[in-house]
């Protein structure tokens, strides 16, 4: 089982949250040329190894999460808010957990 | 090397089995090859075997980082059908299926390929109208398919939950030339014919780069040394999983392409049970079960829903499987786990294989079997060594390949959208 150290809610089971993707897919602006919006959709690094990937905490604060995880060990690097402004609220409130440590 | 026959089982009998030779040889690597297939799975297995049996290449290595039929040719359920229904997908599937039909004899090699049918139960009208335009479309193009209304469902599995008020069973959509066949003897006859054909099968030799000449492949290295390849040499990946990894030391960037879990089970052996592959799929649900032949009720779901490299599954996923397990079919509330697998798959953004050529000259591509690979290795080794030899792909595979996305022709079974672990 993977655990994931939500920064709201504390450590808990990977069953309580959902997969999004990966985290460092960057959508273009809405003009962009195809090019850069077929391989913002499409095409994937697909790391082995640490990768940014994004988790919802369904069963739990509902969050949006980003999480630094190891595709072939499950080890979890790092989780903060997905959202920036949360993230900033969090830091700047000197919570340790908004880093995941 | 011998031909397998009923005499020779006699004859190997009378002298008290002792005769028998090594099915295929251990082959060490050689510096040079003209053609190098990476990847000693169903896939790279059937296109060494077709490259050298329907078009006559010499000099070909498979290589393979671990053991032959290691990967996921030995972390499958074994199901062989072609219920599919999108252009491009159907004649494909078609085709692979009929190649199973012979594949026994094709190979000199017993695959037990059993066709049992293939039984997707229906819940909901909307369910069952969607099979009857895949089943009529399956008929239309050269497959068998039939819908069962309750009563002859009941008459082939009287054992299924009939009275679940949630998910009531109100058909079945019917396969009956799909079956399952012994996963492990569809690699160890590949290889055998393969390596008839003189096919060097070189194990335990990981790829660890690809050495490229401009924009063709020159040479790969490989743990147990570098191979070159000639002028006219010609590189072939079949690596499902780790495709991209390849991808990436071949120095070409990014694919349509993610690396999933998907685990199997299989339970301790029972009497005869289920005559079927049955599956179950509603309100989120996803089960396919049949039994094998020692009697274990084999069976697996969905995918385990986040990346992974990892060869091994995870909790929450077992106990979803187990759920659908006694909910389709409660008598197995009782039955012990034997053992479970997980293996990593490609899973594209449209649910569908890729044949093609890539940006290099001489490098092939055979990826994106997303869950259907097992029942697809016949056809696609056909038609990646049919890609390899000729240098373009066959019409059939015309649309299996990178640029699709490119041009909007995505071959979307499932209806999922660019998510790869959708396609299940």
């Amino acid at each position: 089982m993977i655990r994931i150290p939500c920064p709201f809610c504390g450590e808990r089971d990977h069953s309580e949250f959902a997969y999004g993707k990966d985290a460092s897919v960057q959508y273009p602006p809405l003009d962009a040329p195809l090019e850069d919006w077929h391989e913002a959709v499409f095409l994937r690094d697909n790391i082995r190894g640490v990768q940014l990937e994004t988790w919802q905490h369904l069963h739990g604060c509902r969050q949006w999460l980003v999480v630094e995880r190891d595709t072939a060990t499950h080890h979890i690097h790092s989780v903060r808010a997905a959202h920036p402004g949360v993230a900033a609220v969090l830091a700047g409130a000197g919570n340790d957990a908004g880093s995941g440590k | 090397m011998t031909r397998y026959s009923a005499w020779s089982i006699f004859k190997n009998g009378l002298a008290g089995q002792r005769n028998w030779r090594r099915a295929w040889r251990d082959a060490e690597p050689r510096a040079h090859y003209d053609i190098i297939i990476v990847g000693a799975g169903l896939h790279g297995l059937a296109t060494a075997y077709y490259l050298a049996a329907n078009h006559g290449a010499a000099n070909i290595a498979v290589l393979e980082k671990g053991w032959l039929g290691g990967g996921n040719a030995g972390r499958n359920t074994t199901i062989v059908r072609s219920n599919y229904m999108m252009p491009g997908n159907r004649p494909f599937y078609e085709h692979s299926l009929k190649l199973w039909e012979n594949l026994s004899h094709e190979l000199n090699y017993n695959v037990m390929f059993s066709q049992r049918a293939h039984i997707t139960l229906l819940h909901t009208p909307a369910a069952r109208d969607a099979a009857a335009r895949r089943y009529n479309t399956m008929r239309l193009t050269g497959s068998d398919g039939e819908l069962w209304d309750l009563d002859a469902l009941k008459r082939a599995v009287p054992h299924l939950n009939y009275d679940n008020a949630r998910f009531p069973i109100i058909g079945a959509a019917v396969q009956r030339r799909a079956g399952t066949a012994r996963h492990d003897a569809v690699a160890w006859g590949y290889a055998r014919a393969a390596d008839q054909l003189g096919v060097d099968i070189i194990q335990n030799c990981e790829v660890t780069g690809i050495t490229r000449d401009a924009n063709r492949v020159s040479a790969v290295q490989t743990s147990r040394g570098p191979i070159r390849i000639g002028n006219a040499g010609k590189v072939g990946l079949a690596v499902a999983g780790n495709t991209s990894r390849l991808w990436a030391m071949a120095g070409l960037g990014k694919l349509p392409v993610e690396t999933h879990l998907l685990q199997a089970f299989v339970t301790e052996p029972l009497k005869p049970l289920l005559d079927q592959v049955v599956v179950f799929g509603v309100g989120g649900a996803h089960f396919y079960i049949s039994q094998s032949d020692k009697g274990g009720m084999v069976f697996g779901g969905d995918l385990d829903w986040y990346k992974s490299y990892a060869q091994r599954g995870n909790l929450p996923a077992v106990q979803d499987v187990a759920e659908c397990a006694t909910s389709i079919l409660p008598c197995l509330g009782r039955v012990r786990l034997l053992r479970h697998w997980g293996g990593v798959m490609d899973m594209t953004m449209d649910g569908s294989p890729f044949i093609c050529k890539t940006p290099l000259a001489n490098l092939y591509l055979n990826a994106g079997w997303n869950y259907g690979g097992f029942k697809a290795s016949p056809a696609s080794g056909w038609y990646f060594a049919d890609l390899m030899a000729n240098d373009r792909p066959a019409p059939v595979i015309a649309d299996f390949d990178l640029g699709r996305f490119r041009h909007g022709v995505n071959i979307d079974e499932r209806g999922a959208g660019p998510d790869p672990k959708l396609h299940g």
